[in-house]
C-alpha cells in the first residue's frame, strides 16, 4: 500500500487545469519512463553519479533507488571514462544499461566509449555485437554555469553513424523518446535540457500509457503554418512557438517543427513543410559551425525542397563564443525569441521596427 | 591585498607546537613532529584564514540573494589547506586546483573585491566577469577548473615546464577525494614519476565527493598511498602548521627527487555547492562536531593566544578588522558594473587582428577586440 502511494507521488506530479488536462513536469516524465521500463524489464538498470542515494543531481531519478535497490540503481565514482565503458560492456553482455552523464559536458571524458565502443561495434563485428545502451543527461546551456558546463553536443553525437540521438522538448517527448531509447537495441544518446526539468506540460492519456513510444527518427509538426518553417530541437522549440505567437498577431503564420530526433534526421517532414511555406529557418542553442542547422540546410539544398525556397535558408544559433558567465554577456550568447522574430521578418522581407534584434 | 592589523601588543616572538604524526608512504624520512612559528607569521595565517572564511560566508549570503548565480562551491572549513601550503611556497611556485577555488585565488594574491566581483559577474572581476566561480586565475595560479580531475594533468604539465626551464620551483596540483579515482590522475602520476617532475599532488580529502562518501566511491581511501610508486604523506588538513610543515618537506623532496603526494584530511561545512544543502548524505551532528572540535581557525586561534602572540582582545580586533575589510571589498565589488556588451566576443583568441564573430542571428555581428 505504501508502495502504491510512493508510486503515485513519484511517478506523476498531477495538477488539474480547468480543462481537466493532465500536466506533467519534464523531470517526472523522465522519471516515470525509467521507472516503467525498469519495472517491465529487469535487465534495465541505471548508473551514474548521485543517481541512487542522492535521488539524482537534478532529481530526475528520485525514488528509483528506494524502489529498485542497489542492484538496479548504482552510484558510480566520478570516473566517466571508466563507467561509460563499463556500461557499454554490460550492454554487450546482454544487459540494458541507462548510463547517466550528470551533464553531457562530462561525456567528453567518455566520448571514446560512446563512439568507438558503442556506436561502431555492431558494424565492426559484422552484426554480431549489439550495444543496447542509453546515454542520457542534460545537454546545452543552463543558467550561469559558464564555459565548461554549457556546451551543446547534438552535432557531436549526431555526426556519428551507429548512434541514435534524440533531443526531446516537452514531457510527452521525454516519455516517448526515453522509453523508445531504452527498448532500442542500438546505442541511443538522449539529450535532455536542465532548464526544462522544472517545466510542466499537458500530457495526453495516450502518453501516460506504459507502452507509449515515440518513433526515433520522426519529427513532429508542433504548429501548422503557411508562411515560414521554423525547425528546431529541445528547448528552442518552445522559443519558436513563442515567436510564432508573437508573429501571429502581426499576420505572419509560422509552421514549427520539433525535430525530436537528431539522428536519424527526419528531413522528409522538413521538406514537406518547406515545399508548402517556401521559407526555412533553423533554430538551435548550439554553436553555428557544423551544427544541426548546417545539416538541415544542406540536406534541404540537396533535395526536392530546394526549388521551393523563395529565400536562402538561414540559421539562428548560439553565438560563436565560449559561454560567458556575466548575465548580460550570457544573454547575448544564446538565441532568444527576438532573434527568431528578426530572422523571420528579414527572410520574409518585412521590415522590422528596428534593424537589429 | 590583506592588511596588517595595527596595535597588537607584543608578548613573545616565537613558539613551538607539536603536530599530529604525519603518515608516510614509501619515504625514509618524514616531516618534523614539532614546528616553530613566529608572531608575524602566526597573525598572518590567522588573518588570511579568517578573511577566506568571511569571504565564503559573504558569498553564501549573496548567492541566496541571487547576486551570485550558477555554480558556487565554498571552501569554508578547508582554510588551513591553502593557507598552510602557501606558507611554504614562494610566489614563483605554481598552483592549480579544481572548482572549490575562491580560497586558493585569495591566497595566491587575488584581492577579495576581485574575487567577489567575478562571482557577481562584474567588470572588476578577476576574469572580467567572463569566468565566474570556477574560473579564477592569477599569476602563478592556473585556476579554477570545472571538469573533475582535469586540473591534475594540467598541473603535471606546468611542473614539466618548470623542469624544462631548470628552475628550483614546484607545482602544486590539488584535487579532491572524488577526483582521486580519475584515470587521468594516474596517468599524470606515471609520467611525473618517469620524468621526475617537481610536482606536489595534493588530495584535499573532505570525505565527500558531492553526495558520495569516500567509502562508497573508493576501493582504497588511503589516498596518500594511491600514488603507488610516488611517496606520500597524510596530514591533518585542519592544522595550518601541520600543512605548512608537510609542504616544506614535500617541496624539498619534489625539487630534488620528483613527484610526491600529500593527502590533507579536511572538511567542508557547506554542501558540495550552493545547490546542495549537504544534509542528505551526512548528519547535522557530524558538521556540528567538526565545527566545535576541529575548526582550523578556532584551533589556531587558541594556539596563538596560548603562545602569547596575541590576547583574546587582539584577536577580537583582528576579527573586527577582517569583517570590515570583507564588507568594504563587497561594497567595491557590488559597485562595479556588468561588463560592456562589446566585450562579449573578445578574448577568444590571442590576436592583434580584429575579428568578426557570428552572433545568434546572421544580421548582427559580434566583434573581437584585439588583445591589449
Amino acid at each position: 500500500k505504501y508502495n502504491n502511494v510512493l508510486k503515485y507521488l513519484f511517478h506523476v506530479y498531477i495538477t488539474y487545469l480547468p480543462s481537466y488536462m493532465l500536466q506533467m513536469y519534464v523531470r517526472d516524465a523522465l522519471n516515470s519512463a525509467m521507472d516503467e521500463e525498469m519495472n517491465r524489464d529487469n535487465t534495465v538498470f541505471l548508473m551514474g553519479e548521485e543517481v541512487a542515494q542522492y535521488d539524482g543531481a537534478y532529481k530526475v531519478s528520485r525514488g528509483l533507488w528506494r524502489k529498485y535497490g542497489d542492484q538496479r540503481v548504482i552510484d558510480t565514482p566520478i570516473t566517466e571514462s571508466g563507467f561509460a565503458g563499463m556500461a557499454v560492456g554490460a550492454a554487450m553482455a546482454g544487459l540494458k544499461p541507462i548510463c547517466e552523464f550528470m551533464t553531457f559536458n562530462f561525456s567528453m571524458q567518455a566520448i571514446d566509449h560512446v563512439i568507438n565502443s558503442a556506436a561502431k561495434s555492431h558494424y565492426m563485428s559484422g552484426g554480431m555485437v549489439t550495444v543496447p545502451v542509453v546515454f542520457r543527461g542534460p545537454n546545452g546551456a543552463a543558467a550561469g554555469v559558464a564555459a565548461q558546463h554549457s556546451q551543446c553536443f547534438a552535432a557531436w553525437y549526431g555526426h556519428c553513424p551507429g548512434l541514435k540521438v534524440v533531443s526531446p522538448f516537452n514531457s510527452e517527448d521525454c516519455r516517448g523518446l526515453l522509453k523508445a531509447a531504452i527498448r532500442d537495441t542500438n546505442p541511443v544518446v538522449v539529450l535532455e535540457n536542465e532548464l526544462m526539468y522544472g517545466t510542466a506540460f499537458p500530457v495526453s492519456d495516450e502518453a501516460m500509457s506504459e507502452d507509449f513510444l515515440i518513433e526515433i527518427g520522426k519529427a513532429k509538426v508542433e504548429r501548422v503554418g503557411k508562411h515560414v518553417t521554423l525547425v528546431s530541437h529541445s528547448r528552442p522549440v518552445g522559443q519558436c512557438l513563442e515567436a510564432a505567437e508573437q508573429l501571429a498577431s502581426e499576420g505572419i503564420d509560422c509552421e514549427v517543427i520539433n525535430l525530436r530526433s537528431i539522428r536519424p534526421l527526419d528531413i522528409e517532414t522538413v521538406q514537406q513543410s518547406v515545399m508548402k511555406t517556401n521559407h526555412l529557418i533553423s533554430v538551435e542553442g548550439g554553436w553555428p559551425m557544423f551544427g544541426i542547422g548546417s545539416e538541415v540546410c544542406a540536406q534541404i539544398m540537396e533535395g526536392p525542397a530546394f526549388d521551393y525556397l523563395d529565400a536562402p535558408a538561414i540559421r539562428v544559433t548560439g553565438a560563436d563564443i565560449p559561454m560567458p558567465y556575466a548575465q548580460v554577456l550570457e544573454d547575448g550568447a544564446l538565441p532568444g525569441v527576438k532573434d527568431i522574430v528578426l530572422s523571420v521578418k528579414k527572410t520574409l522581407h518585412i521590415q522590422p521596427m528596428t534593424d537589429t534584434a | 591585498m590583506f592588511f596588517q592589523p595595527l596595535g597588537i601588543r607584543t608578548y613573545s616572538a616565537e613558539a613551538t607546537f607539536p603536530i599530529k604524526p604525519i603518515d608516510t608512504h614509501k619515504l625514509e624520512n618524514s616531516p618534523a613532529t614539532e614546528v616553530q612559528i613566529n608572531k608575524d607569521d602566526a597573525i598572518s595565517y590567522y588573518t588570511k584564514m579568517q578573511i577566506i572564511r568571511r569571504m565564503e560566508l559573504k558569498a553564501d549570503q549573496l548567492y541566496k540573494q541571487k547576486i551570485i548565480r550558477g555554480f558556487c562551491h565554498l571552501y569554508d572549513g578547508q582554510e588551513a589547506c591553502c593557507a598552510g601550503i602557501e606558507a611554504s611556497l614562494t610566489p614563483k611556485d605554481d598552483v592549480i586546483t579544481a572548482y572549490r577555488a575562491h580560497g586558493w585565488a585569495f591566497i595566491r594574491g587575488v584581492p577579495v573585491c576581485n574575487i567577489l566581483a567575478e562571482l557577481f559577474g562584474r567588470k572588476l572581476g578577476c576574469a572580467k566577469g567572463k569566468g565566474g566561480s570556477m574560473h579564477m586565475y592569477s599569476k602563478n595560479f592556473y585556476g579554477g577548473n570545472g571538469i573533475v580531475g582535469a586540473q591534475v594533468p594540467l598541473g603535471a604539465g606546468i611542473a614539466f615546464a618548470h623542469k624544462y626551464r631548470n628552475s628550483d620551483t614546484v607545482t602544486v596540483a590539488c584535487y579532491g577525494d572524488g577526483a582521486a579515482n580519475q584515470g587521468q590522475i594516474f596517468e599524470s602520476f606515471n609520467m611525473s614519476q618517469l620524468w621526475k617532475l617537481p610536482a606536489i599532488f595534493v588530495c584535499e580529502n573532505n570525505r565527500y565527493g558531492m553526495g558520495t562518501s569516500v567509502e562508497r566511491a573508493s576501493a582504497s581511501t588511503d589516498y596518500f598511498t594511491r600514488g603507488d610508486y610516488i611517496p606520500g604523506l597524510r596530514v591533518d588538513g585542519m592544522d595550518v602548521l601541520a600543512v605548512r610543515e608537510a609542504t616544506r618537506f614535500a617541496k624539498e623532496y619534489a625539487v630534488k627527487e620528483g613527484p610526491i603526494l600529500m593527502e590533507l584530511v579536511t572538511y567542508r561545512y557547506h554542501g558540495h555547492s550552493m545547490s546542495d544543502p549537504g544534509t542528505s548524505y551526512r548528519t547535522r551532528d557530524e558538521v556540528k562536531e567538526i565545527r566545535k572540535n576541529l575548526d582550523p581557525i578556532m584551533s589556531f586561534r587558541d594556539k596563538i593566544i596560548s603562545a602569547g602572540f596575541v590576547t583574546k582582545q587582539d584577536v577580537a580586533t583582528i576579527d573586527a578588522e577582517v569583517k570590515q575589510h570583507v564588507e568594504n571589498e563587497t561594497a567595491k565589488a557590488l559597485a562595479s558594473t556588468e561588463p560592456d556588451f562589446d566585450q562579449i566576443a573578445s578574448d577568444i583568441y590571442v590576436t592583434d587582428t580584429p575579428l568578426s564573430i557570428r552572433s545568434c542571428n546572421i544580421y548582427n555581428k559580434l566583434h573581437h577586440q584585439p588583445s591589449v
